[in-house]
Order: structure tokens, then C-alpha cells, then sequence
């Protein structure tokens, strides 16, 4: 099957002679040279896939082109160069008509500050995206109505924007963008501007959603501890390199670069790793009372390891076992060497 | 050593102040004030210019484009020129819609008569729109006022009402409101759509600026003769004029308020799939709202602000009657002519806030009755005091006094002022007059003496310079090509004598401004006071500062100078006071911690930190100031006001001298504005102000 976003050598580069400079430098982008020339790199030769159903999460520090990145897979911005297939489609060739189509039926997208039109209370906002397509004000109340209760605001329907907290703005922003019931959802930094604690709270919320509607998903933070509780795969941005992607217990077991490892060495190794990266494999014929899985995070099942007297086996998802576990393993993702 | 000195002298700016005052001086002195020496006055180069464009709008009106037009009344064709005709239909169409909402309101049958014969009209004498009865009206002012803001807007519609119709001002004011009332949605449909457009492109706002910036300056007066020589006299011309004068803030406020849209509000439409139209009208607007209704609200105010200089035009109302009682010194009149603008003002003021503020609740559930109330109550009063009115027509003689009280049998307090003014007169004659020739002969004649002295070789050094040292190469050449352009014309003299007065005045308001604005700004409560001092002064038109000063101070140039000061010391205040509640509160308990004494305060910590915002207030005034005096020609004074008063009443030549010199007060204005932003914003960078 292929990819729902495809992105081949993407190059976002502002200022006025970024296009001559960029085929001069025949796609070896130096920013510093760049930057001497007037120019700012946004975003520098990024090629990834994204598959149906995946939620892929670009990480990076403020300026690092995470945010540019999104806005050209969007095309709230154009890209310099590159090729963006969304659905095998390039993006970067459509009309503008193509493009409000595309918008209209298979993209939706959630903004760090809400971005909610102040003069329309909470079923306006979210029925907007369905009023500018041109269905009729009865279907798209009723299917805000709908989304109303999916994010959990009911009894808010009438409220206006100013009137509601920023965690309500927020579900607000989500119920609007899911609205039209799009294949693809962006999200940029959706819950930076919120407090830690409904933060997470909006996280629980949100892996609950995505556990019931299975979107594609792009989704944009600055919080490692985030992208590592959120991602199927994690893109670490910085200076506008995707410095690594990969998987976030791979990421943080195997961290390309020095940079990337800075994010990595204060994260709790057990909080990520899964039980499948620290088992044994040889002993696929364990036996023991106590099973684990091998998709268990650690933390949460070290416990049970470490009461047990017995061998542990690991099981898969079809519960047949396919190795063991030494409590060893365990105490030394716990507490070091 | 000598590099030494070179250095001191590049970085600090005291020190080229100093040489640059020193030169001043010596040019000052040094040049002979002799006709021929160019040093001393610049030969008039730039003559022609108003000469030019007098040849250029005649040329228009009559020469330009011919096209032929039928006559119905000669059955014929004639050759007129385009230009001529689309000014025509344009005055023609305004006076229309005048004519329409005035006779709505007041009755008649001039509206008919555009629909029917004359002779038809004749015989059918019954054939007339009826008045509104003022009663019926008031209840109406009462209602609207209540439905945007409750019950104290309700009382402040209804009794404005009331006092107006009860004082025998009802006719004028309509006259004026329904003038208000038509200016205000064209000024609004043309700010809105320029705004949308130097919003959309960037260039049209580039070249957007420098227009508004003139248009903005341009005395009020300079506008006239143009107008009547393109549109003829009567309410129309008023209205263009007025227009021409209350678009620009509108513009401004649109282009402010969507640029101020958050980037994500406009990224948010364009992903729902908003089509261009639909980004427009149903996300950037509708969001900018706020703004956009600001700026309804200036428009409403320069309309009030404009009803007196309109009447020069041939405008009807208020302004009409408060210059004919300024003309002839009636001074109770006037301010009761006066204050019925002012209350007029205050109330639309006070509506059209209440309006831009209101919130539309789409889920009331009510019934037909309770959502149409007050509309009915409102239907309802009018048919009931039209009925009794009209039956009332047969117990009243002459004059129904249920429809209009006329202004000779409504209630005055004219005497009573008049009254007052006599008693100030009498008690006061000695010390005021005395006053007014010390200030005159001490202070005003000598500064304006200095003033004319002034060669022009010394007087541009100075303004150039200035401005080289604040703001560089380019400001520099900037102020001194339009100095420059002052100087070349043959009115230099009185553009001295304008600045002469407009410095006077404001170093008297900034320094007003500054005091009061400190002292007052030094509690939350003394700053939201004065702040709402300052709202209501604001909504005065401007020549009504000039009622109280004639009276006190004769027709001199103390009056017109007295009158500025009160004027601009408004902005002064304002900004002083938004300057120093800007300074963060932590620098406040870091100052209180250091130990620092309540003026120790002030003088090291609020003062430097506010001078930026301070300045803009400053610039304000600027423009404020030359305003007044400007205005102060409609009483009398010497500068360029004079010329420009003076070229309405000389239609060949007036349109293109009252440009040339409205134009020499604006780019005066300009100047100051140039070289006071640069330095404001080179200040706010270097305390680390936003």
C-alpha cells in the first residue's frame, strides 16, 4: 500500500533569491551560507513517508522548521523545492481549487493557540468547516452537535470561545478539524499552550480519540516526553534536518546523533523501552506461571518481574511465547549499570 | 587630542546639539535681512504651483473628455465635460440621500416632488410626508439606547432627546444628524474597502500611507473652496468634504484591526477550505470587528467635528446656527448651538461603543412579541403620537408644538451665559486684558518678531540638522526637501507665523499635558479618571473650544493660542498617562526597594521609561495644535489659516491656493512627525521596549 504523505528532498528556504540559490547549491544546503546570502532555511531536504493509520510525530526546539515543515505538507506555505504526495497526489502542483477540495475532504488541522473565530460560539466553530463546503445549517449543526460530544464539551455548545478555558478551546479546535471527517490530521503543538496538568489530560484524551478513529497523523511538539508518550515514529528536527526518525524506544536506545542524545539521556529508559527490547530470545520454549507481553512498557510490569521467583516468560500479541526475561535486565533499565 | 574631541562630538548627541545651535546662531545673525539675499529668503521658485492647479481642476471641469449631453429642458445636445458631469451626478445623488432621511424625519414634499409634477404637488396640497413627532422620536432614542446598553444609555438617549427638542433645537439637529447619518455608511463602505485592499497588497498600503498622512494633516479648510468649485454649495458639499476628511481613521482602523488577525485565525479558515471570498467575509472581517466598529465610531466624531466647517460649505443645522452666533458675538447661542453638538456626539459616541461591543445571542428561545418588544413599543408610540399630534393640529393656531418646538419658543439658557459672560467681562475686564497684553506684548510679539527674523538659510540648517542627528541622512533629507518646498513658495512669512504659534502652543500643552498626566497617573484610580476626562474632551468638535475664548480674549491671537493649548493638551495627557502606566511594576518595586523617593521615582525611573510613549503624545499635538490655529483663521489671525479662509471667498484662484497651502501645513506637520517617530522608536529600542 502506499504511503497517505510522501515527502521527497523537501526544501523550504525564505527570502528573495532562495529558488536561484538553492539550485546553485545543487540540494547541499549549507544554512550559514544561506543565512551570509539573506536567506533563512525553514526546512532542509526533508524526505519521509507517513502510512495510513501511523501517527508520526515531528520533534524539535523553537526555529528548528518543525512548524515550517507541517505548513508545506499543508501548504499554508509553499515549499522551495521537493515533491509532497499526499494520497499520491503532488500537493505542490495543485490549483487553488484542487487545493481547497483537498482541504474540504481529507485535511484537518489543530493550532497551538486555538485559532477559534471569536465572533462564533463553540457549534458555529465547529460547524464552520461544513458551512464553507455548503452543507445546509441543519446537517452541519447536527454534526456539531455530534462532535460536541465526542470531545466531551456538551452543555457548551452555546458558549463563545472567550468564555471557555484554554483545555476547552483546545477540544474546541479538535471537534472543528475533525468536523468534516478528514483522512489527515495535522496538529501543530495542539497543547503547548496549556498547563502540565491538562496537558496531559488532553494527551489521554487524544490517544483515546485516535484509538477510536485511526487518522493518519502529523503531529508537531517541542516536548520530547510528549512525542515519546504519543508516536508511532518520532521525527527529531533541528536547524531544519530531520536529525533522526525512527521509532522512540529505537530512538532512545540508538540516538543518531549528539543532539538527539541530549534529548534522550534524561528520559527513563523503562517509561519507553518495551519488554521485547531487553528479552531473551534464545529460550523461545520458556516456561513459568508469569507471563508478560512483549509490547509491555517496562515500568509498568517491572514490578510483577521483580516479586516473581520463577522465569518470566514473554509472550506475543497471539500469547505464544517467544522468550524469557531476567530480572537482571530489568534492575539495570531501572537503576543503571 | 583632536581626534579625541571628534569622538566625543560623534557620540554624543548634546554636543552636535550644541554646535548645531551655536551655527544656528551665528546664521542667525550673521545674514543680512535684505530682499535679493537668498540667504534671508528663498526666491518663490514654486509660484506657479497653485497657479497650475487651478489650470488642471478648471481644465477638468470644462475641457477635459467632452461628451455630448441631451437637455431635456432646451431639447438639444450640448458638449460638456465627463469630469463635470460625474461630479455633478455624484452631488446630485449625495443631496438626494440628504434630502430623503431629513424630510423622513421632518416632513415635507421635496422628495415627492422629485416623483411627481410641480403643478400636480400644487393642487394636491395634502401631498406631504408628515414629521416625526419629537415626542414619538424620543421614545424612539429611548428605546435604542436601551436595547444597546440598558437602562442608562436609555436615559441618556431620551433625555438628550428631550433637551434637544425642548430647547427648539429639534430641526437643526435632524438637519445635522441626518447628514451624520448618510456621511457615516459611505465613509465606512470606502475605509472598508480600502482597508481590505492595502491589507491584501501590500503595495497599494505602501502607497496608502503617505496619502493618509497628508490627508490626515491637511487642515479641514483647505478642502473647502476645492470642493465647492468641483460640487457647487449646499448639504452635499458638506458631506463630501466631511468625507474626504472622516475615511482616512476609517482605513486606518481596517487595515490595523486585520492586521492585528492572529496568522493561525487565518490559517484555521484556509484549511476548513475557504474559498478567498469566504476568508474575507466570513473569518477576517467578521474577526476584525472590533477595530472595524472603532473606526465607525471616529467617523461618527469627525462628522460632529466637521458640522461647523461644513456650514462654509452650505451644510444645514447645528453648525450652521453656531456660526451665524459667532459671526454676530451671540455667545449664549452659540454654546447652546455648541453644546447641542456635544451632546449629540456623546450619545452616538456612547451607541455606536455599546453597539461595537454587543454580542449577538443566537439561542435566546423567544417568542415573536418578546424579540420584536421594544420595536412595537417603538411603532406603537409613533402612531399614537402622530394621531394625537395630528388632531392636535386644530387646537393649535400656528404652531404644533407636538411636532416641533421652533427655536424661538423652545426654552433657552442663552441669557444666562450671556449673562455670565457680562458679569466676567466687567469683573475681570482689567486683569484679563491685562493679561492679554502682557502676553501679547511681552511674550507672544517678541517670540513671533524672532520668528520672522529668521533667515531661511538658519531656519533649515536647524530643522535639517535636528534632523540628521536624530534620525540620519535620509529623515534628513526628507524634512528638508518639504521645508524646502515651503521656503520656495511666496508664503513663507506665514508659515512662519503658523509655526510660531504652533510652537508656542505646543510647549505649552505637552507641558500641561505632562504634569496633569503625572500627577493623576500616579494611582490606578487618577489614570482611569483623567483617561475618561480625556474620552469626553475628545468628542468635542474643535471649534468649540473657540466659543468660551473669543469672549474672554477678544478676536486675538492669545484666543486662538488658549484655545490649541486646552485642545492639545488632551493627547499630551493621554499619553503621558499610557506612557507611565506602562512602566512594568516590577522596575516600580525595584525603584521602591532601592529606597527612592516619590519624585525620585518620577525623575529616574517613570519619565525616561515613558518619554517614548510621551513623544508620540507630543506628535499628537503637533498636529492638534496646527488644527486650532488653523481654525483660529475663522476668527481672525494672520498666518496661513488666513490665506486658506481667505481663498473661500475667491472662486477663480481659491481651489488651487487653498491646496498649495493646506498642503504647506501638512508636510509642516509631517516633519515634526518624521523626525518625533524616529527618535521614539530609537528610544523605545534602547530602553528595550517592545
Amino acid at each position: 500500500m502506499s504511503p497517505t504523505i510522501s515527502c521527497s528532498s523537501v526544501y523550504k528556504i525564505f527570502g528573495n533569491n532562495a529558488q536561484t540559490l538553492l539550485s546553485e547549491s545543487g540540494g547541499n544546503v549549507d544554512a550559514k551560507k544561506f543565512q551570509e546570502a539573506g536567506c533563512i532555511v525553514g526546512v532542509n531536504n526533508a524526505s519521509f513517508d507517513v502510512n495510513q493509520g501511523e501517527m508520526l510525530v515531528v520533534m524539535g526546539l523553537s526555529g528548528s522548521g518543525k512548524s515550517t515543515l507541517l505548513r508545506c505538507i499543508s501548504r499554508l506555505t509553499d515549499a522551495t523545492s521537493g515533491k509532497i504526495l499526499i494520497d499520491g497526489e503532488d500537493i505542490c502542483l495543485m490549483n487553488s481549487k484542487q487545493l481547497i477540495e483537498l482541504r474540504r475532504e481529507k485535511m484537518g488541522m489543530v493550532f497551538q493557540n486555538f485559532a477559534l473565530l471569536p465572533h462564533k460560539t463553540v457549534l458555529e466553530n465547529i460547524a464552520f468547516p461544513l458551512q464553507v463546503k455548503g452543507v445546509t445549517t441543519e446537517n452541519s449543526i447536527h454534526k456539531a452537535l455530534e462532535m460536541v460530544e465526542l470531545v466531551g464539551l456538551k452543555g457548551r455548545e452555546n458558549y463563545f470561545p472567550r468564555e471557555l478555558s484554554g483545555g476547552q478551546q483546545q477540544r474546541v479546535g479538535i471537534a472543528r478539524s475533525l468536523a468534516v471527517e478528514p483522512d489527515i490530521w495535522f496538529l501543530d503543538e495542539p497543547f503547548s499552550a496549556l498547563d502540565p496538568l491538562i496537558r496531559k489530560e488532553m494527551q489521554d484524551e487524544f490517544l483515546r480519540l485516535q484509538s477510536v478513529l485511526n487518522k493518519t497523523i502529523m503531529f508537531v511538539t517541542h516536548d520530547f516526553d510528549e512525542a515519546l508518550r504519543l508516536a508511532d515514529r518520532i521525527a527529531i528536527m533541528k536547524d531544519g534536518i530531520i536529525e533522526q526518525l525512527d521509532k522512540p524506544d529505537n530512538i532512545v536506545l540508538n540516538p543518531a546523533t549528539d543532539y538527539v542524545r541530549k534529548f534522550t539521556e534524561d528520559v527513563p529508559r523503562e517509561k519507553v523501552l518495551k519488554i521485547e527490547s531487553i528479552m531473551d530470545a534464545s529460550d523461545p520454549n520458556a516456561s513459568g506461571e508469569i507471563a508478560v507481553k512483549k509490547d509491555d512498557i517496562i515500568e509498568t510490569v517491572a514490578e510483577k518481574i521483580l516479586n516473581s521467583k520463577d522465569t518470566i516468560k514473554v509472550v506475543d500479541e497471539k500469547n505464544s511465547v517467544v522468550g524469557s526475561i531476567n530480572p537482571s535486565k530489568v534492575i539495570k533499565v531501572l537503576f543503571g549499570e | 587630542m583632536n581626534k579625541n574631541y571628534l569622538d566625543i562630538i560623534r557620540s554624543s548627541k548634546p554636543a552636535q546639539f550644541g554646535i548645531l545651535l551655536i551655527i544656528f546662531l551665528f546664521l542667525y545673525h550673521f545674514i543680512p535681512q535684505n530682499e535679493g539675499n537668498y540667504f534671508w529668503r528663498l526666491p518663490s521658485l514654486l509660484a506657479f504651483i497653485p497657479i497650475k492647479l487651478n489650470e488642471i481642476i478648471y481644465a477638468a471641469l470644462y475641457e477635459w473628455f467632452p461628451l455630448k449631453v441631451y437637455d431635456p429642458i432646451f431639447e438639444m445636445y450640448e458638449e460638456k465635460a465627463a469630469f463635470r458631469e460625474f461630479t455633478k451626478s455624484i452631488s446630485k445623488g449625495l443631496l438626494f440621500l440628504i434630502t430623503f432621511v431629513r424630510e423622513l424625519l421632518l416632513g415635507g414634499d421635496k422628495i415627492i416632488d422629485i416623483f411627481v409634477s410641480d403643478a400636480w404637488l400644487k393642487e394636491n396640497d395634502w401631498m406631504s410626508w408628515p414629521a416625526l413627532p419629537w415626542t414619538a422620536a424620543t421614545v424612539g432614542a429611548f428605546l435604542l439606547g436601551y436595547q444597546l446598553g440598558g437602562f442608562r444609555l436609555a436615559l441618556l438617549g431620551g433625555i438628550g432627546s428631550l433637551y434637544v427638542s425642548i430647547f427648539g433645537n429639534w430641526v437643526p439637529s435632524i438637519q445635522t444628524l441626518s447628514f451624520v447619518l448618510i456621511t457615516t455608511p459611505i465613509c465606512f463602505v470606502l475605509g472598508l474597502s480600502f482597508g481590505i485592499w492595502g491589507y491584501l497588497d501590500k503595495k497599494v498600503e505602501t502607497a496608502l500611507q503617505p496619502v493618509l498622512n497628508v490627508m490626515q494633516t491637511m487642515p479641514q479648510f483647505a478642502y473647502l473652496v476645492p470642493i465647492i468649485a468641483l460640487f457647487g454649495l449646499g448639504d452635499h458639499a458638506g458631506s463630501i468634504a466631511t468625507i474626504v476628511i472622516a475615511t482616512p481613521p476609517m482605513i486606518r482602523n481596517t487595515i490595523l484591526g486585520l492586521k492585528r488577525i492572529s496568522p493561525e485565525v487565518v490559517e484555521a479558515g484556509l484549511m476548513s477550505g475557504c474559498t478567498k471570498r469566504q476568508l474575507l467575509f466570513k473569518v477576517l472581517i467578521p474577526t476584525a470587528r472590533r477595530d472595524i466598529l472603532n473606526g465607525v465610531n471616529t467617523v461618527i466624531m469627525q462628522c460632529l467635528a466637521m458640522v461647523v466647517i461644513a456650514s462654509f460649505v452650505g451644510a444645514k443645522g447645528l453648525g450652521l446656527n453656531l456660526k451665524v452666533a459667532l459671526n454676530s458675538l451671540k455667545i449664549g447661542k452659540a454654546a447652546e448651538a455648541g453644546f447641542c453638538i456635544v451632546l449629540i456626539a456623546v450619545i452616538l459616541d456612547r451607541f455606536t461603543k455599546a453597539w461595537a461591543n454587543k454580542q449577538v445571542d443566537y439561542f435566546e428561545n423567544l417568542t415573536f412579541f418578546e424579540r420584536y418588544k421594544l420595536l412595537i413599543i417603538f411603532g406603537t408610540s409613533i402612531l399614537i403620537f402622530s394621531v394625537v399630534a395630528f388632531i392636535a393640529n386644530g387646537y393649535f393656531d400656528k404652531i404644533n408644538y407636538l411636532y416641533v418646538i421652533p427655536i424661538e419658543k423652545g426654552l433657552t439658557f442663552a441669557h444666562y451665559i450671556d449673562a455670565a459672560v457680562d458679569w466676567v467681562w466687567d469683573t475681570f475686564f482689567y486683569s484679563l486684558n491685562s493679561f492679554n497684553k502682557f502676553l501679547l506684548t511681552q511674550v507672544l510679539g517678541p517670540m513671533k518678531k524672532a520668528y520672522l527674523g529668521m533667515p531661511v538659510a538658519a531656519t533649515l540648517t536647524l530643522t535639517m540638522g535636528i534632523a540628521y542627528i536624530i534620525g540620519g541622512i535620509r529623515t534628513c533629507l526628507l524634512v528638508g526637501g518639504m521645508m524646502l518646498f515651503i521656503a520656495m513658495s511666496k508664503y513663507w512669512d506665514r508659515a512662519l507665523i503658523t509655526m510660531y504659534m504652533a510652537t508656542f502652543a505646543v510647549i505649552m500643552a505637552s507641558l500641561n499635558g505632562i504634569i496633569v498626566g503625572s500627577i493623576f497617573a500616579q494611582t490606578q484610580r487618577g489614570s482611569k479618571f483623567i483617561l475618561s476626562v480625556c474620552d469626553f474632551f475628545e468628542t468635542f468638535p474643535s471649534f468649540v473650544y473657540l466659543i468660551p475664548v473669543i469672549f474672554l480674549f477678544n478676536i486675538t491671537d492669545t484666543s486662538v493660542l488658549i484655545a490649541a493649548i486646552v485642545y492639545a493638551t488632551v493627547p499630551a495627557t493621554r499619553y503621558t498617562v499610557w506612557g507611565l502606566n506602562s512602566v512594568p511594576t516590577s522596575l516600580h518595586e525595584a525603584g521602591t526597594m532601592s529606597g527612592v523617593s516619590r519624585m525620585q521615582r518620577w525623575t529616574n525611573i517613570e519619565i525616561p521609561l515613558a518619554f517614548p510613549t510621551i513623544m508620540l503624545g507630543v506628535n499628537q499635538t503637533v498636529v492638534f495644535t496646527l488644527q486650532m490655529v488653523i481654525l483660529g483663521a475663522l476668527i481672525g489671525t494672520e498666518d496661513l489659516g488666513q490665506l486658506i479662509f481667505g481663498a473661500l471667498s475667491r472662486a477663480q484662484d481659491g481651489p488651487g491656493v487653498a491646496i498649495t497651502l493646506g498642503l504647506f501645513v501638512s508636510l509642516m506637520a509631517i516633519s515634526v512627525d518624521v523626525i518625533v517617530r524616529k527618535w521614539a522608536e530609537e528610544r523605545k529600542k534602547a530602553l528595550g521596549l517592545d
